[in-house]
């Protein structure tokens, strides 16, 4: 079966899931990630790679920050940014899906940027475009259920390039609920895919997927032996609805027991960087000093997702 | 269409329920089986069927086909050689009245296509609270009863619905699957679905119902069946209890003695099942156990329209089309786990019979002319056009199988010529 993110040529022609992507095809939006680094310091914060181009923010799910980010790097690019949020309109009225794909392609669309609830509901689109015979017509993945967040995947793994060296020499932990997170499932695929040494799945049975090992991680139960002499640290986000008492007893037991303190911090390697995809519960999976703490690079993943969006829609436009 | 003496000559007739397998000819008269080998006495033909090359079976019956159009899929039934069906009560509105099955009885006697079997609701509208009128299902024609793939949450009531049930000595099927183990999932909690974010179903959904109804079924002495195992340790169990002496019969889908939770790929609805795809390591503990004779097979036949599967995985409508792939699914596994074929055909004709406790599935003088005379070795390509049902849903879409049905009779009948 043909990964259906990438054509005939092996190039990529839709950024659905990190899985099944090849090293090179990462390396290559990094790398482009790094050129596009520059224009947004530059006095004119454009490039016209899209001129002319329309890309829709089709968003089924509802996310500020995410949409924000594709959008600001979509201009960039200086395409046109047409933001859809479906939650509220077409999809309310009883329209399917395919539907409203169909609808924005008739109205010349040559990139959605989806997210959705449904965890492979981006999938389902580009095979439609597919069956369709509209190849021009790119999905980008902006989040599916808890199955993938292949940008976020990309721009943490930019990120760990940029403070780290070469990933053969990493050990990273993945901390929290890896199980509802579609963040820690994209990035257990890039680490293991640029071949980082070791990637830790850290967290209590509830919050862990079934078959870890199948993914090519160390699953630890135990916060301390999952942060020991580790480089870098991505903790997770744990949602309020996670704590009512079904898969954690409660948020202050959670925090006891998985929570980001500096004293745990000190377990890891000096020099070791600490991530997360935001928007952070300070107090439940990170302590305030942590997070605002020198080690946090927190803040500077959110520019360096701006870049890595601009390289993904850029590849995508030219494939 | 009157019933005619037919003489099919030089057919390979398999019997699995007389043990016969040789090239030999087969009278039909008064829509009944009425010799083998020479004709009987005064018979003359009106009509002679060439079966050179062919080979010449009981008709083919069914466990579970839902039939959603009802004319549509029993002519899709005997183009797949099926010509007795059990059609579970999760129709809408659902049998649990005795109106309504008299009602789709009739239907399909109009008809005059396969035989249909309606399996009665266990509870009324299958909610799991409160009994069905067994008593008057039965008498308009159900032959078990069954939730479908409805629970009932309530353990004492499941007691009292197979006390009551084994009063009359009625057989209760069910579709094992714990309700809250099960809650949400839309596949095998394993490799797959973690790697693809979907909420997974554990094993042990399935061991703790098979474990619940085998005890409460030990207690009630009621006729248990459990239908469509997807799983090894289930297996497991009911093999046990088999051994222990419990009187219990199971079934499992064509489709999952062919297909694991790896084919759901990147996300194919159309291998959204329930019970889902298991693993390969499942799969093969169900191929044991259709090979030696623990599960029935059936087709789960469940025709959905385009609608139903064009939709993200987990929001997806499970099941697959299955009457026309039975055969051929069932040669190509047959061939697959080198069986002979009179074994692999058991699985499809004298087992399901004798679950249901019908007469059929069986070529012995007398016995009712239902055959179905196949080319066992013709391939055919599935596509939406190929398939007569109105469910083109299915995984073996695009696939080449073998085994196509030439003609099927029912009651001496020929209801499908191809």
């Amino acid at each position: 079966m043909r990964n259906p993110q990438l054509n005939a040529n092996g190039e990529l022609t839709h950024l659905l899931s990190i899985q099944g992507l090849p090293r090179d095809v990462l390396i290559h939006i990094l790398d482009t990630a790094s050129s596009f680094l520059k224009v947004s310091d530059r006095n004119v914060k454009k490039v016209p790679l899209l001129r002319g181009k329309s890309v829709f923010n089709v968003f089924f799910e509802n996310s500020t920050r995410t949409r924000t980010t594709f959008e600001i790097a979509a201009k960039r690019l200086s395409a046109d940014v047409i933001n859809l949020d479906v939650t509220r309109s077409s999809t309310a009225k009883g329209e399917t899906l395919l539907d409203t794909v169909d609808n924005l392609v008739a109205m010349h669309a040559d990139m959605f940027v989806v997210r959705h609830a449904a965890s492979g509901a981006p999938h389902l689109i580009a095979d439609h475009l597919r069956r369709l015979g509209r190849n021009d017509v790119h999905v980008v993945n902006a989040g599916d259920g808890r199955h993938a967040h292949p940008t976020q995947g990309l721009l943490d793994m930019y990120t760990i390039r940029h403070y780290k060296k070469d990933f053969d020499q990493l050990v990273v932990a993945v901390v929290g609920d890896i199980l509802h997170s579609r963040v820690a499932r994209s990035d257990l695929h890039a680490l293991t895919t640029l071949g980082a040494a070791e990637v830790r799945a850290v967290g209590p049975q509830t919050l862990l997927p079934t078959a870890m090992e199948t993914m090519g991680v160390r699953v630890c139960h135990d916060l301390r032996a999952g942060l020991r002499d580790c480089d870098v640290i991505i903790m997770l986000r744990l949602q309020n609805e996670r704590m009512n008492g079904a898969l954690l007893p409660s948020a202050r037991e959670y925090f006891a027991c998985y929570g980001l303190t500096p004293a745990m911090l000190a377990l890891a390697k000096p020099d070791a960087i600490v991530m997360h995809p935001g928007p952070m519960n300070r107090g439940v999976e990170i302590d305030s000093d942590v997070a605002d703490g020198p080690q946090a690079v927190i803040l500077p993943q959110v520019t360096f997702g701006i870049a890595v969006r601009m390289a993904v829609m850029g590849i995508l436009a030219g494939n | 269409m009157h019933s005619q003496n037919l003489h099919i000559r030089n057919g390979r007739l398999i019997d699995p329920a007389g043990g016969l397998d040789q090239q030999i000819d087969l009278f039909v008269a008064d829509g009944r089986i009425a010799a083998i080998g020479q004709p009987p006495a005064g018979f003359s033909a009106d009509r002679q069927i060439d079966a050179s090359g062919l080979i010449v079976c009981p008709g083919l019956v069914d466990l579970s086909a839902r039939l959603g159009g009802i004319e549509s899929e029993l002519k899709a039934a005997v183009a797949g050689g099926v010509t007795s069906l059990a059609c579970p009560p999760d129709t809408k509105p659902p049998l649990d009245e005795a109106g309504l099955v008299e009602r789709l009885v009739r239907r399909s006697e109009t008809l005059g296509l396969a035989r249909v079997y309606p399996i009665g609701a266990l509870t009324q509208e299958l909610a799991g609270q409160k009994l069905a009128e067994m008593n008057g299902l039965a008498r308009a024609g159900c032959i078990a009863f069954s939730q479908a793939k409805h629970p009932i949450i309530d353990t004492q009531l499941l007691l009292r619905a197979m006390q009551y049930a084994a009063t009359f000595d009625y057989a209760v099927r069910l579709r094992p699957q714990d309700h809250f183990l099960a809650r949400e999932g839309v596949a095998h909690d394993g490799e797959v679905a973690s790697r693809l974010g979907l909420t997974g179903i554990p094993v042990s959904a399935e061991t703790v119902a098979i474990a619940t109804a085998l005890h409460l079924a030990g207690e009630t002495g009621v006729r248990l069946h459990l239908s469509r195992l997807s799983s090894g340790a289930g297996v497991d169990l009911i093999r046990t209890a088999r051994q222990s002496g419990v009187l219990v019969t199971c079934d499992v889908s064509i489709h999952h003695l062919h297909l694991s939770e790896t084919d759901i790929g990147y996300f194919d609805s159309n291998s959204r099942f329930d019970p889902p795809l298991r693993s390969a390591a499942d799969r093969e503990a169900l191929r044991t156990a259709a090979s030696d004779g623990l599960a029935a097979i059936c087709s789960d036949h469940t025709p959905l329209d385009a609608d139903g599967k064009q939709l993200p995985f987990a929001e997806a409508l499970p099941g697959a089309s299955g009457l026309e792939l039975l055969l051929p699914l069932t040669l190509l596994w047959a061939t697959q786990a080198k069986l002979p074929l009179i074994g692999a055909l058991a699985r499809i004709t004298s087992d399901p019979a004798s679950i249901l406790g019908i007469a059929a599935g069986s070529l012995s003088i007398g016995s009712a002319a239902d055959v179905c005379i196949f080319d066992a070795d013709e391939a055919w390509h599935v596509t939406p056009e190929a398939l007569r049902s109105q469910g083109k849903n299915t995984p073996f879409l695009g696939r080449d199988v073998n085994g196509r049905v030439r003609m099927t009779l029912v009651g001496g009948r020929i209801v499908f010529e191809g």
